[in-house]
C-alpha cells in the first residue's frame, strides 16, 4: 500500500475511536511535557549561567599585563629579544592588540583614588572608569536611574553603598551634580639631565576626549593614546595638577560591573571609560613607571581584550603571549561549568523520559485493544489483498502518529509548563525585590528532540500489537464476531 | 467454448487438518477439483462439510496441509505471504456470506479498498469504482455507508468491492446465506450476468441446492472434507 494511503486509514482509524486514542495521545503528551520541562529547565539553567557568565566579560576576555609586572600571576616571563626588557604595554601595543583576529574591544582598566563633593561635603572614594559594552555585563540591569548617555557624558554611577553614605534615600541622589576632584599629571618640557626629573610620562593637555572606544567601528581604529600624551617628548618627568570636574549623577547600582580582572580596588564611581581616560589622573603605574626610570612610551597598567566568544579566547591569548605580554583568562572554568550542566541534563532528561515510558505502556494497550475491536476488519484487509507487511506498518503509522501528535502536544504543555514556572519564579523574585529572570528554555532542537524521540517511543511501542495484527489468521480473524 | 478448456482452478489431492485439543480434524481431506475459465461452479454441503475451508485454500486466506493448489498454473501452496496476499489482490475476488463491507467507509470507499491495496493510480480509480458500482446497480449509493443499505445491497456492494481489481477468479462464500429468497436471487443473477458477460470463473459455496442447480454449470458435492461428488448439471 501507498504511504498516502496508509496514513489516510491510519488516520480514519485513529479518529474513529476519538476518545480511546485521544486519551492515549495525551498520555504520550504527558510524557513528553516532563521531558520537555525538565530538559527545558536545564537548558534554561545553562542558558542563564552561560548568558551570566558571558555578560560579565570574564570568559570572552583576556587580561593583559606586562611580563614581570606584579599582576603576572607566576606566568613564565619571555622577554623581548631586541632589549631583553619585557615589552611595554602601551599606545602600539593597544594598537597591535585591537589588530589581533577575533579582538573585538582592547580598553585599559581606569581606576583612581581621590575625593568627590556632595553639596560641599567632601567623600574619599575610588572612581572607575566603565567601558560603555559595561552595560551589557548585565550588573548595571534594574539599576535606579540609567546608564550613561553616552561615551563620553559627563555622568556618574554610584554604587549603592557609597550613595547610602550620602544619603539613605538613593534614589534621591539621580540627576543631582557631584563635583569630582582629582590629580591631573601634566607633563614637563624634557630636561637634559634626566636626574632633574622624574623619568614618566608626558602629559600634553587637551580637552578633546578620545576616540569612542566602544562603538561599532573596528577596535584598531578606537585605541585612544594611554593617559598622558605620547605626542609629547618624553623623560621631562611630570607635575601632579589638582583638578575639579561637574558630574550629573544619572544612575545608582547595586553591584560593580565586573569590566575586567583588573582593578586595585572596588570603584564606586563610575564614570564613562572614555571621561575617565581623558581626565589624565594620576594612577599607581604613573609611579612605577617613573621609579623604572623608563624612557618610553606612556604605558597602560592593564588592558583588557574583549574577544569575539571564548571559543577564540585560546587562540587569542596564545597570539598576546607571542607578543610578549603576559595573559590570564578563566577559559578552563567554562569546560567545568559546561561539564556540569550537562551531567545535570542527562539527569533531568532521564527522570523526565521515565513519563514518556509509562505513557508508551498506554499506547500498547490501545494498540492491543484495537486489534481486538478491529479483528474482523484485518481478516477483510487481508482478503481484499493486503500483505502482513501492509497491516503491521498501518499499526506502526497510528502508533506513530499518536506519538507524534502526543509530542505536538508535549512540547506546547512543556513549554507551558516552563513558562509558569518562570512566571512563578519572577512573582517570587519581585517579592525579594530581584530583577526577573528566565529559567526555562525550549530551543528548537529540544522541541524536534522531544517529538522525535515520542515518535521513536511510540513506534517501539506499536512493534508488538503491529506484529500480532499482522500474523492474525485471515479466516479467524473474518469469524470475529 | 476454447475458454472453457483453460483450468483456472485446480486442486490436487489438497488436505487442511488441524488440531483441536487432541482431536485432528481433517476439514479438507483429500479433495482433488477443478474449475474451467469461465466456469460457474457451485460447492455443495451440508455445514462443517469442508466446503468453506476449500474456499478459504483456494482463496489463499489458508494453507492446505498437504496437496497443491493450482489458480491460473500457479501453486498457492509454494507462494509466500506476500505472493499469496498479491493472489488475492489481483488473482481472486471474494463475497462473503456476512458482506464484510467496513462500516466506517461509504460504499465508495469500501469499493476503492482493495485498489488502495494493489496501490491502481488514484486518477484510475473512480473510474474503476464507478464502473463497478454501476455494474451491480448501486451508483446512486456512493456516499451511504453499509449501515444504510439493506442486505441485499450490502452483498452487491461486496460484489462490486470484489469486482473492482477485475480479478479473473470470483469466489462467493454462501453469498445468500444472509438474504431472503427474492433478494437471494437477485444476487444470483447478478452472479450469472458476470459470469456470462466477463467471461469470469465464479466459485459459489452454498447449502442451497435449488438455488445453485439453477445458476451453477456445474455442482460439487462435499460431506466430512471430501469430494462426495463432481458433475456437470448442465
Amino acid at each position: 500500500m501507498k504511504v498516502r494511503d496508509m496514513t489516510e486509514l491510519a488516520v480514519r482509524n485513529l479518529r474513529e475511536s476519538m476518545l480511546r486514542n485521544s486519551l492515549t495521545t495525551l498520555g504520550v503528551a504527558v510524557g513528553v511535557a516532563s521531558l520537555v520541562a525538565m530538559l527545558s529547565l536545564g537548558v534554561g539553567l545553562q542558558e542563564l549561567a552561560s548568558k551570566r557568565l558571558s555578560r560579565s566579560g570574564l570568559f570572552d576576555a583576556v587580561f593583559v599585563t606586562t611580563q614581570g609586572n606584579f599582576r603576572e600571576f607566576g606566568r613564565s616571563r619571555p622577554r623581548t629579544a631586541a632589549s631583553g626588557d619585557p615589552r611595554v604595554l602601551d599606545g602600539d601595543a593597544r594598537h597591535d592588540l585591537a589588530h589581533l583576529p577575533g579582538v573585538t574591544e582592547v580598553y585599559p582598566d581606569v581606576r583612581f583614588a581621590t575625593e568627590v563633593r556632595y553639596q560641599g561635603t567632601p567623600y574619599a572614594t575610588m572612581v572607575a572608569g566603565v567601558p560603555a559594552s559595561g552595560l551589557a555585563s548585565g550588573a548595571f540591569d534594574g539599576m535606579q536611574g540609567k546608564f550613561f548617555s553616552s561615551g563620553n557624558a559627563d555622568e556618574a554611577i554610584l554604587q549603592v553603598e557609597f550613595a547610602r553614605e550620602i544619603t539613605p534615600q538613593t534614589e534621591t541622589l539621580v540627576g543631582k551634580n557631584l563635583e569630582l576632584r582629582y590629580a591631573e599629571r601634566q607633563a614637563l618640557p624634557a630636561e637634559p639631565d634626566p636626574r632633574a626629573s622624574v623619568g614618566s610620562t608626558a602629559s600634553k593637555k587637551t580637552e578633546k576626549p578620545p576616540a569612542d572606544t566602544h562603538g561599532s567601528s573596528p577596535a584598531a581604529e578606537q585605541t585612544p593614546p594611554p593617559q598622558g600624551d605620547d605626542a609629547s617628548p618624553l623623560g621631562g618627568g611630570f607635575s601632579i595638577v589638582p583638578r575639579q570636574k561637574m558630574l550629573r549623577i544619572v544612575g545608582v547600582v547595586d553591584s560593580e560591573p565586573a569590566a575586567g580582572f583588573g582593578g586595585i580596588a572596588r570603584g564606586r564611581v563610575f564614570i564613562p571609560l572614555q571621561v575617565a581616560e581623558a581626565l589624565r589622573a594620576t594612577q599607581a603605574n604613573d609611579l612605577r613607571d617613573a621609579l623604572r626610570g623608563r624612557t618610553g612610551k606612556p604605558s597602560y597598567l592593564s588592558l583588557t581584550v574583549r574577544v569575539d566568544g571564548p571559543s577564540k579566547v585560546k587562540d587569542v591569548e596564545a597570539a598576546i603571549k607571542q607578543m610578549g605580554f603576559a595573559t590570564f583568562s578563566l577559559l578552563d572554568a567554562t569546560k567545568n561549568i559546561r561539564l556540569v550542566f550537562a551531567v545535570f541534563d542527562v539527569l533531568l532528561g532521564i527522570f523526565g523520559s521515565l513519563a514518556l515510558v509509562v505513557s508508551s505502556l498506554g499506547i500498547i494497550n490501545t494498540l492491543v485493544m484495537a486489534i481486538l475491536d478491529r479483528r474482523r476488519e484485518i481478516g477483510v484487509l487481508k482478503a481484499l489483498g493486503a500483505a502482513d507487511g501492509d497491516i503491521q506498518k498501518l499499526f506502526f503509522v497510528e502508533a506513530g502518529a499518536m506519538g507524534f501528535l502526543g509530542g505536538l502536544l508535549g512540547v506546547v504543555f512543556g513549554w507551558l509548563i516552563g513558562r509558569a514556572l518562570t512566571l512563578a519564579l519572577n512573582i517570587y523574585l519581585r517579592k525579594q525585590e530581584l530583577p526577573g529572570i528566565d529559567v526555562t528554555s525550549v530551543p528548537w532542537w529540544l522541541a524536534a528532540g522531544a517529538i522525535a524521540f515520542a515518535v521513536v517511543v511510540s513506534l517501539i511501542a506499536g512493534m508488538y500489537p503491529a506484529s500480532r495484527a499482522a500474523k492474525l489468521n485471515p479466516v479467524e480473524a473474518l469469524r470475529y464476531e | 467454448m476454447a475458454a472453457q478448456q483453460e483450468i483456472a482452478i485446480h486442486a490436487d489431492q489438497v488436505s487442511r487438518h488441524y488440531t483441536m485439543g487432541t482431536t485432528q480434524v481433517r476439514a479438507v481431506d483429500q479433495v482433488t477439483l477443478s474449475a474451467n475459465a469461465g466456469e460457474f461452479l457451485a460447492i455443495l454441503g451440508a455445514s462443517g462439510s469442508g466446503k468453506s475451508t476449500l474456499l478459504n485454500l483456494i482463496a489463499g486466506l489458508d494453507r492446505p496441509t498437504a496437496g497443491a493448489i493450482f489458480a491460473q498454473g500457479k501453486n498457492l501452496a509454494t507462494m509466500n505471504s506476500q505472493e499469496l496476499a498479491r493472489h488475492r489482490s489481483s488473482t481472486v475476488g471474494m463475497v462473503f456470506q456476512s458482506f464484510q463491507l467496513l462500516p466506517r467507509m461509504t460504499l465508495e470507499e469500501n469499493v476503492e479498498l482493495p485498489l488502495r491495496l494493489a496501490e491502481v493510480e488514484r486518477n484510475e480509480r473512480n473510474q474503476r469504482v464507478k464502473e463497478a458500482l454501476e455494474r451491480v446497480h448501486l451508483s446512486a449509493r456512493l456516499t451511504h455507508r453499509p449501515t444504510e443499505m439493506s442486505g441485499g445491497e450490502q452483498q452487491r456492494a461486496a460484489l462490486a468491492r470484489a469486482l473492482v481489481n477485475r480479478p479473473s477468479i470470483l469466489l462467493a462464500d454462501e453469498p445468500t446465506g444472509n438474504l431472503d429468497s427474492v433478494t437471494g436471487e437477485e444476487i444470483m443473477n447478478l452472479l450469472q450476468e458476470i459470469n456470462q458477460t466477463l467471461g469470469m470463473t465464479i466459485l459459489i459455496v452454498t447449502h442451497e441446492r435449488p438455488m445453485a442447480e439453477r445458476f451453477a454449470h456445474r455442482l460439487a458435492l462435499m460431506g466430512d472434507g471430501k469430494l462426495m461428488s463432481d458433475g456437470h448439471r448442465r
